[in-house]
């Protein structure tokens, strides 16, 4: 496996970063809740077989420009632009939560631009008598137990690197989740319900078991709107981050379907 | 110095074991400790205690909005001022205000306080909130990412309604209106004054310094907790080369007058200690949603005393601790007096608001608080700065003889008898 490479692509100007790791065909990845501070376990078992390339969106840790996009058609180019900037126009996708509405939508927009898409978890859609948890109504010291199963690992994901000035870590965590809430505020609906029959890209949903942000019964919504082939793997010992909870066993899921 | 009366209406029923058994008294309040009937009368003698500190010679009577919330029942404060506006004459009507990014579009508030105006006769104040997060991003779903910047564009435009002679199109970020035509239009010319309630920020001390708008901390917490905010806000303004007129600030105090402290003591610890203790229980997950405050101000507080002073804020919900700490300024007339006229001149506030209805407080003790603080305390207090400073943010209304008078209302039945 290859070292991580960093490289930046311009977002309406604004600089976004774009991971890279390991060799092969490209498969992309747009984090969830947080953002990826962090290089993390998952994308290291995908990194084995296939090159991950995960650039962050406008307002996530490494990526600025949130405070340009003010309708969630911006936000969908924006998204669209950052993917085909970062080399992966026509790739699998992977993306979980937050950024799984966003990638949802550009494979429902573009439905060429996404070869298989993973979506892990996803937002985009809401209903009023099985509603999501509202997650930006949440004090600091109990996102963990909300957002995963194993709270050390989000602990992991979110550590204070040495070299960091802990201001700015503060203040990229935070500025992660205003930028989800420009999106999604306030029900995490960007009515996607209407798009989701434009996807036309072989769609694996994969669900944390204990899954407390959304409740895995909408992988049946997902799977009932999408018009490709769709398949659904819950992943036990996992939370709303599955892939932060269980890295190994979501990644052979992934793996074994972009096959 | 103006003293102005401000009510937040309180629903005054709440259960004894309120905290115990409701998650907060804001947002997610249950509607089962709400009887509309109980209401009925509570509005009723809450707009009859606004009525009688007019009378008693306040100079202003204050309202203000809340969503969802058990301690603050006026949704649209313009509705009471409305009918203030009508039963009292001469004094200033301070609606403390509308939070601008929830009116849409915004042009609603230029006309809803260009008609308070009108019907008033000139003796609107403006407030402009941003609103809490509580208030606009929970209870009225506003997004907490731009909520500022849709603020300061409302401001922007209501601004421009009031002093654009013509009507004029508005091509915002965020509204967009063709045909912008306010009217009625203000009785005061160029427009009302215009009052920022701020929670603290740097970025609103700057920002009222250059609109030369009054800053108001509304705080429940009274002077001692205030005092930081307060020099934090003069500071800026001796940095930003402004006078130190005490009128360009405002500042909230919770007061109990009575004929000796003791008897103050008795007399305002239940009202006192029903509202630090029911009202202010507001669950914590709501105080600051991602990007309600700006990133400047994140990173100001983080290493700030302030902020780690706040984060561990043990709020004092017995009348000891309640007074101790100053939430409650409680005494004979002359103790109130004398230590208001301290605070006021420590503090540099020139415009004085008080609560001297809170919590529970019956109307009988209300009355009371406010008619012996309008005798006494009033005539001992008035006089502070008005030597050395003019107001330049207060009601210039009509005077008294071109000002209209409401007609009595005689029902038929009345007239026949």
């Amino acid at each position: 496996m290859t070292e991580l490479r960093e490289r930046t692509v311009q977002v309406n100007g604004h600089p976004c970063r774009v991971w890279e790791k390991g060799e092969g065909d490209p498969i992309g990845y747009v984090p969830g809740y947080g953002g990826l501070p962090r290089w993390t376990p998952f994308l290291d078992a995908l990194a084995e077989k296939r090159r991950v390339i995960a650039p962050s969106l406008p307002g996530f840790p490494g990526g600025i420009g949130h405070f340009d996009l003010d309708t969630h058609l911006e936000w969908v180019i924006a998204t669209r632009d950052l993917l085909k900037d970062a080399g992966l126009d026509g790739a699998d996708m992977v993306a979980t939560g937050f950024g799984a509405a966003l990638v949802a939508d550009v494979a429902a927009i573009w439905p060429k631009s996404v070869r298989k898409l993973t979506l892990i978890g996803p937002f985009g859609l809401f209903e009023e008598d099985d509603p999501t948890f509202d997650v930006w109504a949440l004090k600091a010291v109990n996102v963990p137990g909300i957002i995963v199963s194993n709270p050390d690992k989000f602990a992991d994901l979110t550590r204070q690197p040495n070299d960091a000035d802990p201001v700015d870590w503060a203040v990229q965590a935070v500025r992660a989740n205003e930028a989800a809430a420009r999106f999604l505020w306030p029900l995490g609906n960007t009515g996607l319900v209407k798009r989701l029959h434009r996807i036309a890209a072989p769609t694996l949903l994969v669900w944390g078991e204990e899954d407390k942000v959304i409740p895995p019964s909408y992988a049946r919504r997902f799977e009932k709107g999408i018009n490709g082939q769709t398949r659904t793997v819950t992943i036990g010992g996992a939370g709303h981050l599955a892939e932060i909870d269980q890295p190994d066993r979501v990644a052979k899921a992934i793996l074994d379907f972009v096959h | 110095m103006k003293v102005c009366w401000f009510h937040l209406m309180p629903y005054k029923e709440l259960p004894e074991d309120f905290r115990e058994k409701n998650n907060s008294v804001w947002v997610d309040i249950s509607t089962k400790n709400f009887d509309p009937e109980r209401a009925h009368l509570m509005y009723n003698e809450f707009m009859d205690e606004l009525e009688f500190a007019a009378a008693q010679g306040f100079d202003a009577i204050c309202v203000n909005e809340h969503h969802s919330n058990g301690y603050g029942m006026m949704p649209s404060p313009n509705l009471i001022a409305s009918t203030l506006a009508r039963r009292t004459k001469d004094t200033a009507l301070c609606v403390m205000g509308n939070s601008l990014a929830l009116y849409n579009p915004p042009v609603r508030v230029a006309e809803e306080f260009a008609m308070l105006d009108c019907i008033s006769g000139g003796r609107l104040i403006a407030g402009f909130p941003v609103g809490t997060p509580m208030d606009t991003c929970y209870a009225y779903g506003q997004n907490p990412s731009t909520l500022r910047a849709r603020y300061y564009e409302a401001h922007d435009l209501v601004m421009k309604a009031w002093t654009e002679p013509d009507m004029f199109s508005f091509n915002g970020r965020y509204n967009q209106q063709r045909y912008v035509n306010a009217w009625p239009r203000p009785v005061q010319k160029p427009h009302p004054p215009v009052w920022i309630p701020g929670g603290g920020s740097v970025e609103t001390f700057r920002w009222c310094a250059e609109m030369d708008y009054v800053y108001a901390y509304l705080s429940y917490f009274g002077y001692i907790a205030g005092e930081k905010t307060m020099m934090g806000f003069w500071d800026e303004m001796k940095k930003l080369g402004k006078d130190m007129n005490p009128y360009r600030a405002g500042f909230l105090q919770f007061v109990g007058v009575a004929e000796t402290r003791e008897e103050a003591m008795k007399l305002y610890k239940e009202p006192a200690e029903y509202f630090y203790g029911r009202c202010l229980h507001v669950d914590p997950k709501w105080a600051q949603p991602a990007g309600y405050v700006t990133e400047a101000t994140i990173r100001a507080s983080v290493n700030s005393q302030i902020a780690q002073a706040a984060a561990n804020f043990d709020v004092a919900r017995e009348m000891e601790g309640i007074v101790d700490k100053g939430y409650v300024i409680v005494g004979s007339p002359d103790e109130v007096a004398e230590q208001l006229r301290k605070v006021c001149t420590h503090l540099n506030v020139g415009h004085l608001m008080l609560l001297l209805q809170f919590g529970n407080m019956k109307t009988d003790l209300t009355k009371y608080n406010t008619e012996l603080f309008a005798k006494k305390v009033l005539p001992q207090i008035r006089d502070l700065f008005d030597d050395q400073w003019e107001d330049r943010w207060w009601p210039t209304g009509l005077s008294r003889e071109t000002a209209a008078t409401p007609s009595p209302v005689r029902y038929r039945q009345e007239a026949a008898e």
